[in-house]
């Protein structure tokens, strides 16, 4: 056993006891609060109680017309979940105004000075804020399934109610670290009320989508469900330490959205200066400045860029790697008949005379190179919403299927190796650099809401990583796809015929 | 024990503290006067290592507030321009709960804040929920979580702001009575006659900058001019201006009074009784004529 030093052991119970002292302070100003604690009262006690009445009552209806018990057998589960739920519900008014509404009433400064790390404010803040509303849900959970226990003697299987409670326990985490983070990027209680649409509704969605899972009975698909929020509790509660900034919670007194300050900020960041090998660029006649322009992007800047994105570059690299394993394994479990790739018969008028499928491409330099920058920029825009992720499975799909095929070549008696070189490569080798670069740019896109760049506000961040992805894709991805689109329609179709036609 | 050098905070490319330089010792206090959005709240937020210095560097109680924050809040007791209580809370859980992040024990908090309580004159306020204080019992209370943890730098923001004027001499007593040889007291204030009272030095400050630094004498001598003194003849003496003119700078005259400036009254206001009295010229008062740190505030400030 590895013995942990005495001094990091002070240290930790030093920062425990802090964030307790900060936790059971909150939970007692919550607790004394009526407006809070009348509706947990009422959705912990009335609530599950009525709902096991009704239950019973819908199951004695049943049972009087002939009898469903499949009704009785999905609607208990369901029921289980929404008793649950509905407490859980009411921790977004405390979590949300936990930051803002400390600056509100002018609290929030002594907080501030006193020696509490930000990690600590925000863990304290958050389970101060998650704390009340899970426990009330699971006595909600514990009313309902006494009640029903005595009115039907029904007890559910320990697996479905380690279910509920875990699923229970990740919806609360999610919705009180996503509204601590809003409650700490806003200036009013107002505003983060506003922005709590966009923790309600996708919720909502979620919930919606769980009572249609339980009505199937699928619980399976509900522990992948508890698995996915559970990684989202992670990235909101990483993020929220991120972003935590007391500065800018203490600075900033208004959200007023100064676009000339954007526009400078994000200027600043997308235009570079000029250099050419140590040349004095700025004596350099008219005539010759682009030298300098050009020798600045691509000698300073789109280096200096790929070297900020190192670590999504490596990500890309990781996803890509994967990609490649999953199409293989896919391969193996669903092969092609025989048939179906018969490379025997390729000639060139199998790349002119592909059957028109309206979501495909033409395949000209303009068709592909279109579909390549569509695909690229539409993965810039799903990162921004999903923290980076999509952007990576985007790209992780067609190479996933092509390493399908790769692998049903090997599978057919195919050279594998052949077949990637003569199908691929020629265009890859550009394209797939490209498509990397892209969206490892666009990984940092969405990256930077968890993690802005020290020093940097979320939206400083931001911005820059987005005169980096607009800078790179410019310079260096739309040239690279351009070349191999040119490739994959000129070049590529004649390397295929001549390594595998007749 | 407090060190700012080239001290700048920049709020979206606005300096709202422009390349503070100052010092100040243990034992002494400074008041920051200036007029609002002067900078002086910055200033002490960022002594407070709560605000992040853009450039310049800031050494409190040995600590740099940019490499070792939470060691500059241990050793610093803040008072916020707003008192900021937790209204629902009984004044002993709040100053337990402050205690505790201060690194005090439930025993040590008690026997700080009873004490401090007592000694703002409002012992009963240990037992009552914060909602139900006065005005001043807040600003009080708000001083006394800053003092709580007996702390080695004191910033001030605003300290008797919304008190009566009992309360408010009680609370200046009291920093008189916090003033320690280890320890450093910064005053931020509108509040002149206060600053005056309380200040060792004075710092006034306007767009970020500080533009007058000194002891209280100090600024009126060097913004004001030499100390300026009336005298009041017995009866009126014609000629009196040719008579006292070799000895000091006459600023105004009357018929039986006039007034001059003179940079060493200890020297020439002995020989000028003397010349006075040798022409049989009788002298009814010689007094300094009061000159406020106000002048010199709005001096300042107008300029």
């Amino acid at each position: 056993m590895v013995a942990i030093p005495a001094r990091m052991r002070a240290a930790t119970g030093e920062s425990s006891r802090m964030v307790l002292t900060l936790v059971g302070r909150e939970i007692r100003d919550t607790l004394r609060d009526w407006r809070i604690v009348w509706p947990i009262v009422v959705l912990t006690l009335f609530f599950p109680a009525l709902m096991s009445f009704v239950a019973d009552l819908a199951l004695n209806w049943v049972a009087r017309y002939g009898g469903a018990p499949i009704i009785g057998e999905r609607l208990l589960p369901f029921l289980l979940m929404v008793v649950g739920f509905f407490p859980i519900s009411f921790s977004l008014v405390v979590a949300l105004e936990t930051f803002v509404g400390e600056k509100e009433r002018r609290s929030l400064e002594p907080l501030l000075a006193t020696p509490l790390t930000d990690a600590q404010l925000y863990l304290g803040k958050t389970l101060a804020a998650v704390i009340p509303p899970l426990l009330a849900a699971y006595l909600g959970i514990v009313v309902y399934l006494v009640g029903l226990y005595l009115f039907k003697g029904w007890i559910p299987p320990l697996t479905l109610l380690v279910l509920v409670v875990l699923l229970t326990t990740a919806e609360g985490v999610v919705m009180v670290s996503s509204a601590v983070v809003v409650s700490s990027q806003t200036t009013s209680v107002r505003a983060a009320n506003l922005l709590a649409s966009f923790i309600i509704i996708p919720t909502a969605l979620l919930v919606q989508g769980e009572a249609i899972i339980m009505f199937y009975a699928n619980y399976g698909v509900l522990w992948w469900v508890v698995l996915f929020l559970a990684v989202v509790d992670i990235v909101l509660v990483r993020m929220g330490i991120h972003t935590f900034n007391r500065e800018e919670l203490l600075g900033r007194e208004i959200d007023e959205l100064n676009l000339a300050s954007l526009w400078r900020t994000f200027w600043g960041r997308l235009r570079w200066e000029r250099w050419f090998f140590g040349l004095d660029v700025h004596r350099m006649p008219g005539w010759l400045r682009w030298v300098g322009t050009l020798g600045g992007l691509y000698g300073r800047d789109v280096p200096a860029i790929l070297r900020r994105s190192r670590l999504a570059l490596v990500l890309v690299v990781v996803g890509l790697l994967c990609s490649i394993g999953i199409g293989c394994t896919f391969a193996a479990r669903y092969p092609l008949p025989p048939d179906m790739l018969k490379l025997d018969h390729v000639s060139a008028a199998t790349f002119t005379d592909l059957p028109a499928v309206d979501w495909l491409p033409a395949f000209t330099i303009g068709g592909v190179l279109g579909n390549n920058v569509r695909a690229l920029l539409l993965a810039g825009l799903l990162a921004v919403f999903s923290f980076g992720t999509l952007a990576v499975a985007l790209l992780m799909a067609p190479l996933a299927i092509v390493f399908f095929f790769v692998a049903q070549a090997a599978h057919l008696g195919y050279n594998p190796l052949l077949f990637f070189a003569a199908f691929v490569l020629p265009h890859g080798v550009l394209e797939l650099p490209a498509a990397t670069i892209a969206t490892a740019l666009a990984v940092r896109l969405g990256a930077t809401f968890m993690s802005p760049r020290q020093g940097m506000t979320v939206g400083e961040g931001w911005l820059w990583a987005l005169a980096d992805f607009i800078k790179a894709f410019v310079a260096l991805v739309l040239p690279l796809l351009a070349l191999a689109a040119a490739v994959e329609v000129c070049v590529t179709p004649s390397i295929v015929v001549w390594a595998f036609g007749k | 024990m407090i060190e700012l050098a080239g001290l700048t905070k920049q709020f979206d490319g606005f300096a709202a503290v422009d390349e503070i330089t100052l010092t100040v010792a243990t034992g002494e206090i400074l008041a920051l006067l200036g007029p609002n959005g002067a900078g002086k709240t910055t200033t002490v937020r960022m002594l407070a290592a709560i605000l992040r210095p853009t450039v310049g560097r800031a050494f409190v109680a040995g600590y740099s507030v940019t490499e070792h924050p939470r060691e500059v809040r241990r050793r610093v007791g803040l008072l916020t321009e707003h008192p900021g209580l937790y209204l629902r809370m009984r004044g002993q859980e709040y100053l337990d709960f402050f205690g505790r992040l201060m690194g005090l024990s439930a025993d040590e908090c008690r026997r700080r804040g009873r004490e401090l309580l007592a000694r703002f004159g409002m012992p009963e306020a240990w037992e009552q929920r914060m909602g139900t204080y006065s005005k001043g019992m807040q600003q009080k209370m708000a001083l006394v979580r800053a003092m709580l943890h007996d702390p080695s730098v004191l910033l001030l923001d605003e300290p008797t702001s919304a008190m009566d004027p009992h309360s408010a001499k009680l609370v200046r007593d009291a920093i008189l009575g916090l003033r320690h040889h280890q320890r450093a007291i910064v005053i931020c204030t509108h509040n002149l006659a206060e600053a005056e009272a309380l200040a060792d030095r004075i710092a006034i400050i306007r767009r970020g900058k500080i533009i007058a630094l000194g002891t209280p004498a100090e600024l009126k001598t060097r913004l004001l001019g030499p100390p300026l003194m009336e005298l009041c003849l017995s009866h009126p003496v014609d000629g009196i201006v040719k008579l006292v003119s070799d000895l000091v700078s006459v600023e105004a005259q009357g018929e039986d009074w006039l007034r001059y400036s003179t940079p060493a009254p200890q020297q020439a206001n002995p020989r000028l009784l003397h010349t006075l009295a040798s022409h049989g010229v009788g002298v009814f008062t010689l007094s300094e004529v009061p000159r406020s740190l106000e002048d010199v505030y709005l001096r300042v400030v107008e300029e």
